[in-house]
């Protein structure tokens, strides 16, 4: 048997920096990792940190974890390949373009940078895009980075914190203050999160979160300039169909000149093969989009799980239904952009401090409308 | 778009296997297309440019090998398959699936490379990759070459260096020279293989053809300046302008993974009729061991028959593969690469050319897996075909699990080909509201 402050069950990015600030606080932290650090969602990640505003929660949590990472990621090797390359979400219509708009005053209200981009600014800003589109709203701070590295220098900091590092260890149940393994020793701690991403309700039955699976590809490198993450706001053109398959241009410029292509988003449990009819309906979207892409020989395709949730919030704070057990998941594609937030709610009420954000739109035990589980 | 009818067999590389086999499910009347991503078949060991002078089986083949006889598709790949018999190919950047009963694999091998210092200097190359180069044009003529690799395909590739008026420095083979010699006496036993070691022989002579001789690194300054070379236990510095270095070929087996066949430590595993381990594909020549052309020739015949349907192959061609097999087998015994190719390696040497991965930032510790995902080694634009092996030889690692598509289609190609495979079950709305990727 194993003692400790707190049980951290996961090392995705999540669970990294959840041990990171908590042994930091001179808690003793063991963390139990089924393979290594961001071998889970976290390494299937496109890496976008990105500040969204579809609800004020998840623009707070998202501005506090983004000054977070301003303040961490100079400390970190440029192995995390971080960029502030910002994001552009590209209008096709002027509809869009009065949408984009009312995002802009949003996040100025909250004191994110941003700014509309004409048609003609648009263009000069990326010449590769398709003509006609009606412009962007660009958020200049947004970044882009490496999750598994991420993931993995957050472990390492909380283990040099002290922190101790349960690796590979298979988790069986979490059980009051008791985290029981399949091989070596069990764990017995004051307090156990959980931050097993989209495999989290697998240990906590009844945690409304499920896998989301989503596709990436990259491209070799090639000579278009892309000099933005580009993500498109056509998906308010149509409805959300509950469970059904949906892809958005999401394009992403990696140092190395490849291009990161996404996305797609289905339910259909932890099934890793891919979707070819899919992968060929997000491609084709992109190839829309950016037309030179269609000629970029495709390096690779992969397939990951976010951790879904029927409200789009993650689920972080206390789970009621075992005792002295936390649960922080359910971040869907903004583990990385919301994980420094995460850690300081699961810290502060650990701690029992003043927690930096409102923590309430963020309960596990809210009701999470299970009937809009796409959206 | 639309498949018009399915074929009954499918061949996959126009190597001497391919070309083989083509030409026997033609000689049985049934529908056979060959699939393959040079520009005018003869695979790598029959590669020419036209007008060329080929070996007489490869003439009659080549010949034999013709639309309509058989319906031929150049520059073209299978990308991806939904199984055995609906295979989705890029026809030169146009995509379509294609319906088929049987396929045979014919993907050939390709060479392992292991990295020393310098290597990722332009100006060294593969022992292959060069003589590829100069079949297709390089200006070779006064250029200074150090050859330096390993087994009998060395001498040929001598020869085509030299009549492209390349000035050999040294021919170098990493095993000792008692192997060698023990080689010689197990191989040349039979009188075609000796005459054809004697013919090349003369046509590299007098150029040195040194064992226990390899590159031990690569140096100068925006390409390649000199060798250093271990010759005999003694370091030796040749100045060069080009370095051709290999440690042997290995099969080309992810076609055969992603259709599930199983693949052993030589390559797809085949029985005496060339069947894998899944219905409806056969497998014939390098890509289930290396074994030299003849034994490919043999493989591809019986795997285009059997692939037909025929039910008797004759046993004359079981004893020729045999043939070759044993020789295959001789070959990987006497010609592994020696550990002090392995030992080349510095901290500082690169391992990964596409991400710029060296030694000293991977553990050896390190799951597979984790090394990859942590230092991107061998997830670069050649995903892994160059560094791929060398970490199989440095680490231990085991070759990947096989994720489409294969032969890296564009973007255009692989998004076109893939509606009609499995009807998309599910409603399709338009995307909701990005949360991040």
């Amino acid at each position: 048997m194993i003692t400790c402050d707190v049980a951290v069950i996961g090392a995705g990015v999540v669970g990294a920096a959840i041990a990171d600030v908590l042994a930091h606080e001179g808690m003793e932290v063991a963390v139990l990792e089924g393979e290594f650090a961001g071998a889970g969602s976290t390494g299937a990640a496109m890496g976008h940190l990105v500040v969204m505003d579809d609800s004020p929660a998840q623009l707070r949590l998202c501005h506090h974890s983004r000054l977070r990472w301003d303040a961490m990621l100079p400390e970190f090797p440029p192995t995390v390949e971080a960029d502030r390359c910002g994001t552009l979400w590209l209008a096709a219509s002027d509809a869009e373009l009065a949408i984009a708009q009312a995002k802009v005053d949003r996040f100025r209200r909250d004191g994110v940078r941003a700014e509309l981009l004409d048609a003609q600014q648009l263009a000069e800003a990326e010449p590769a895009l398709r003509p006609g589109l009606a412009g962007a709203l660009r958020v200049p701070d947004d970044m882009v980075c490496y999750p598994p590295v991420i993931a993995q220098l957050l472990l390492e900091r909380a283990v040099a914190a002290g922190a101790r590092l349960l690796q590979p260890v298979r988790v069986l149940a979490v059980e009051s203050g008791l985290v029981r393994t399949a091989y070596g020793d069990n764990v017995s701690a004051g307090a156990v999160v959980v931050a097993a991403g989209a495999h989290s309700a697998s240990l906590l039955p009844g945690l409304p979160a499920l896998p989301r699976r989503g596709h990436l590809a990259i491209s070799d490198r090639m000579p278009i300039s892309v000099r933005h993450q580009l993500v498109d706001l056509g998906y308010l053109d149509s409805a959300h169909t509950l469970g059904g398959a949906s892809v958005a241009f999401n394009v992403q410029p990696r140092r190395t000149g490849q291009l990161l292509v996404g996305s797609s988003r289905e339910l259909v449990g932890f099934d890793a093969r891919i979707n070819r009819p899919l992968v060929a309906r997000m491609l084709s979207r992109a190839t829309a989009f950016l037309p030179a892409l269609a000629g970029a020989p495709v390096s690779r395709t992969w397939v990951g799980f976010r951790p879904a949730t029927a409200d789009a919030l993650p689920l972080i704070g206390r789970w009621p239904a075992i005792e002295r057990t936390w649960v922080a998941t359910g971040h869907e594609g903004l583990g990385i952009s919301m994980a420094p937030g995460t850690a300081d709610l699961i810290a502060a009420d650990l701690l029992g401090r003043e927690p930096p954000l409102d923590p309430a739109p963020f309960r596990p035990e809210r009701d999470v409308a299970h009937a809009g589980a796409a959206a | 778009m639309r498949p018009s009818r399915r074929l009954d067999v499918v061949v996959v590389g126009a190597g001497p296997a391919g070309l083989a086999a083509a030409d026997a499910v033609a000689a049985l009347g049934r529908s056979v297309l060959l699939i393959d991503q040079g520009s005018r078949g003869g695979g790598q060991v029959w590669r020419h440019r036209p007008g060329e002078r080929l070996p007489r089986a490869a003439r009659r083949l080549l010949g034999a090998v013709q639309p309509p006889r058989v319906a031929v598709a150049r520059r073209a790949a299978v990308i991806d398959a939904a199984s055995p018999h609906e295979l989705v190919v890029d026809f030169d950047g146009r995509t379509a699936i294609i319906e088929t009963s049987s396929i045979v694999l014919a993907t050939g091998a390709v060479e392992r490379f292991l990295p020393f210092p310098g290597w990722t200097l332009p100006g060294v190359v593969g022992v292959g990759a060069m003589q590829a180069l100069c079949k297709s044009g390089l200006e070779l003529s006064g250029a200074r070459v150090v050859l330096a690799g390993t087994g009998p395909l060395l001498l040929p590739v001598a020869a085509t260096l030299r009549r492209a008026g390349a000035r050999l420095v040294l021919i170098g083979e990493q095993v000792p020279a008692r192997r060698l010699r023990r080689f010689a006496m197990r191989a040349l036993l039979s009188p075609a293989r000796l005459a054809q070691a004697l013919q090349y022989r003369a046509a590299t002579w007098p150029v040195p053809y040194r064992s226990d001789t390899w590159v031990v690194r690569a140096e100068g300054h925006h390409a390649v300046e000199r060798a250093i070379l271990s010759v005999g236990g003694e370091e030796r510095v040749e100045p060069c302008d080009w370095i051709a270095t290999a440690a042997g070929l290995l099969p080309r087996t992810e076609l055969g993974t992603l259709l599930g066949c199983a693949v052993g430590d030589d390559g797809i595993v085949v029985d005496q009729q060339q069947a894998t381990s899944i219905d409806g594909v056969w497998a014939a020549g390098e890509c289930c061991g290396v074994a030299g052309d003849d034994a490919a020739q043999a493989e591809g015949a019986i795997a285009g028959m059997a692939a037909a349907g025929a039910t008797e192959i004759p046993a004359a061609l079981g004893r020729r593969r045999d043939r070759g097999r044993a020789f295959g087998w001789l070959l990987r015994e006497e010609f592994a690469p020696r550990r002090e190719l392995l030992d080349r390696v510095t901290p500082r040497t690169v391992i990964c050319r596409c991400e710029d991965v060296r030694q000293e930032s991977i553990d050896p510790a390190w799951s597979q897996r984790q090394a990859k995902l942590w230092t991107r080694v061998a997830m670069g634009a050649c995903q892994g075909a160059v560094c791929g092996p060398a970490c199989e030889a440095l680490y231990g690692w085991r070759r990947n699990a096989v994720r489409p598509p294969l032969e890296q289609p564009s973007v255009g190609a692989w998004a076109s080909a893939l509606e009609r495979l499995t009807p998309d079950p599910v409603a399709v709305g338009e995307s909701p509201p990005q949360r991040g990727a």
